[in-house]
């Protein structure tokens, strides 16, 4: 599998090829723990702030929230404590770069959490990672060590006034727990339920104290934005979406792997013909889902010859968004319905059930798409999968819900030649 | 440090499970005690614990169940109520290896139905069962992140990428 930048020079896969690069010495022989360094030796928490702010970095989790805005919502004068967790649930399908980042560069995850619990003041922070990677759990303890040895974790950080603790917390499979609140509900030790919101996680998060949850890859940008300043890093993207981004590219291309790009990288066609190493076995490109299973499907005519834009704002205009970044390209064998009932299943399957429009919803969903797919499927079966969507979308507690009627609306709009076959049941 | 955590009152009537607490090395209480130090409230340790208990006794038993009560200080419902909720952990008896495919679409246009058949076929078991002599169980889960190196399955904590038939009878036939 292939890990490379493409467009840019490589930011945060600089080290992944290094030899032993998941040691401490190797992460520091190549510029880490200088951007602690640097704010501990003059940066305010608000610089940090600020710097972040400029960097227009947003949350590489999926929602793409502007970084340094919800840093500033932690109340500067709460008596409470303050928690940094990492969300390293990476569990959206199509999604995998996380797990390359913690695996060959846990040390960059330590300096971006350090950074960012100075900044907004926490004295305990977690890395809050899915349990099957249970692998990851094991690297970051050992990185964990290796910081505290070498005095960058624990009291007085490089002999600053500066004291940071990190641990790790397994989940124990569920993708809901990467919505935030649900994951906070599971470092809690409760069922991972996602929660009201306001209050938001700055406000009331673990422990109902002020939190900050961010995602692994926003969090490992972090070093550099110190390092380069956040202007710099900004100028790397666009004015609007700052930096690099990471893509976990899956499906049929002959180079699956994680690319990082610049943000506004200007061709997604061109990305998958020839930096992914084009279409596998030489099949036509049928469809593609850019951003993880959430986001809407899109069809190759989206993309061919249409100079698409992969950045925040490039993609929505193609009609589609950037998500988690979770690159899944599809060739003209894949039946679109197929995909989507497949799909439909995992929504089924990892909804919470604390909500009724989801629980219920989704669960109709699926048996309506086993019903077509037993050959039992009526025409206007497309118009019931969409009213089941539309009440989901919106009206469910958390996310999920539009997470599970996005693909199917997306999908039944966009190949409806696909439907329609399985509808018909062959009496055109 | 402080929290708003309500504490659970027990139960007027406990919940008796007819059986005594597990009871666990003096090794294993220290991981315990480990974890447990992690945690400004003792209920946070409890999937981190929850592992623990699967790993030393098989699955999460009636004992280990009430073990994690008394351990954390709440009931034995709590336990349940968390344990019901997480698809890895394991509140019956399974196999010696967990054999767990991906299903999701990423793997699924890679194959993966043809990796879940040549499982069953191999082992003589459909997803969902365990071999008679107790050394499979067979699974189809969701997205475990390895979308790039399809088709794939995980067997216990181990992940096993871009699978063909031959490989499978590798890792299967080399397993101890």
């Amino acid at each position: 599998m292939r890990i490379e930048a493409i467009g840019c020079e490589p930011l945060q896969l600089r080290r992944v090829h290094l030899e032993n690069s998941r040691a401490l010495d190797v992460y520091r022989n190549n510029g880490g723990y200088a951007a602690i360094k640097k704010v501990l030796d003059g940066m305010s928490p608000d610089d940090v702030i600020n710097e972040v702010k400029k960097s227009a970095l947003r949350g590489r989790g999926g929602a793409g929230f502007p970084t340094g805005m919800k840093w500033s919502f932690v109340p500067k004068d709460s008596p409470k404590p303050k928690y940094v967790v990492c969300n390293a649930d990476e569990s959206e399908p199509g999604t995998f770069k996380d797990r390359y980042l913690m695996e060959r560069d846990p040390h960059m995850l330590i300096e971006g959490m350090l950074i960012a619990a100075y900044a907004l003041g926490a004295k305990t922070n977690y890395i809050y990672t899915r349990g099957e990677y249970k692998y990851l759990i094991d690297i970051m303890d050992v990185a964990i060590e290796e910081a505290r040895a070498a005095g960058l974790l624990g009291d007085r950080i490089l002999n600053s006034d500066f004291s940071c603790e990190i641990y790790t917390h397994t989940g124990a499979g569920a993708y809901i727990c990467g919505e935030e609140t649900a994951l906070l509900s599971s470092l809690e030790g409760l069922r991972g339920h996602p929660r009201m919101k306001p209050p938001f996680p700055a406000v009331s998060g673990l422990y109902a104290c002020p939190t900050v949850v961010n995602n692994v890859e926003t969090l490992t940008a972090v070093p550099d934005i110190i390092n380069m300043g956040g202007e710099a890093y900004q100028k790397l993207g666009t004015e609007k979406s700052g930096g690099t981004k990471l893509w976990s590219v899956s499906g049929h291309v002959n180079k699956p792997g994680v690319y990082e790009l610049p943000m506004g990288y200007d061709d997604m066609e061109k990305f998958i013909m020839e930096d992914c190493g084009g279409m596998l076995d030489g099949k036509q490109l049928k469809a593609v889902i850019p951003g993880g299973s959430s986001v809407y499907i899109m069809r190759a005519d989206q993309i061919i010859g249409k100079d698409v834009r992969m950045d925040y704002e490039g993609l929505v205009a193609a009609g589609s968004s950037v998500g988690s970044g979770g690159f899944i390209v599809m060739d003209e064998t894949v039946d679109v319905f197929e995909s989507t009932k497949n799909l439909t299943e995992f929504y089924k399957h990892e909804s919470c059930g604390w909500c009724t429009p989801c629980r219920e919803g989704t669960d109709w969903l699926v048996k309506v798409f086993k019903r077509i797919d037993s050959g039992a499927g009526r025409i206007e079966d497309a118009q019931l999968l969409l009213d089941l969507c539309d009440n989901i979308e919106g009206k469910s507690f958390c996310p999920l819900g539009d997470a599970a009627a996005w693909p199917i609306q997306s999908a039944i709009k966009r190949f409806p030649e696909d439907f329609k076959k399985r509808l018909l049941n062959g009496n055109e | 440090m402080s929290t708003q955590i309500v504490n659970i009152q027990p139960l007027s009537q406990p919940v008796d499970l007819g059986v005594e607490p597990a009871t666990f090395s003096p090794e294993v209480e220290k991981e315990i005690d480990q974890h447990l130090a992690k945690y400004p409230v003792p209920r946070s340790a409890i999937l981190p614990l929850m592992f623990i208990v699967q790993r030393e006794r098989g699955y999460l038993d009636p004992p280990g169940v009430l073990y994690l009560a008394n351990r954390l200080k709440l009931r034995v419902t709590d336990i349940w109520e968390v344990a019901t909720f997480y698809s890895m952990i394991q509140m019956s008896p399974i196999g010696k290896y967990h054999i767990q495919i991906c299903r999701t679409l990423s793997c699924k246009i890679r194959g993966a139905g043809k990796i879940t058949e040549y499982c069953s076929q191999k082992l003589g078991i459909k997803p969902g069962q365990t071999t008679e002599d107790g050394r499979f169980t067979l699974s189809e889960v969701e997205c475990l992140g390895s979308c790039g190196t399809a088709p794939m399955f995980q067997i216990n904590f181990d992940y096993h990428e871009e699978l063909t038939p031959e490989k499978i009878d590798q890792i299967l036939d080399g397993l101890p």
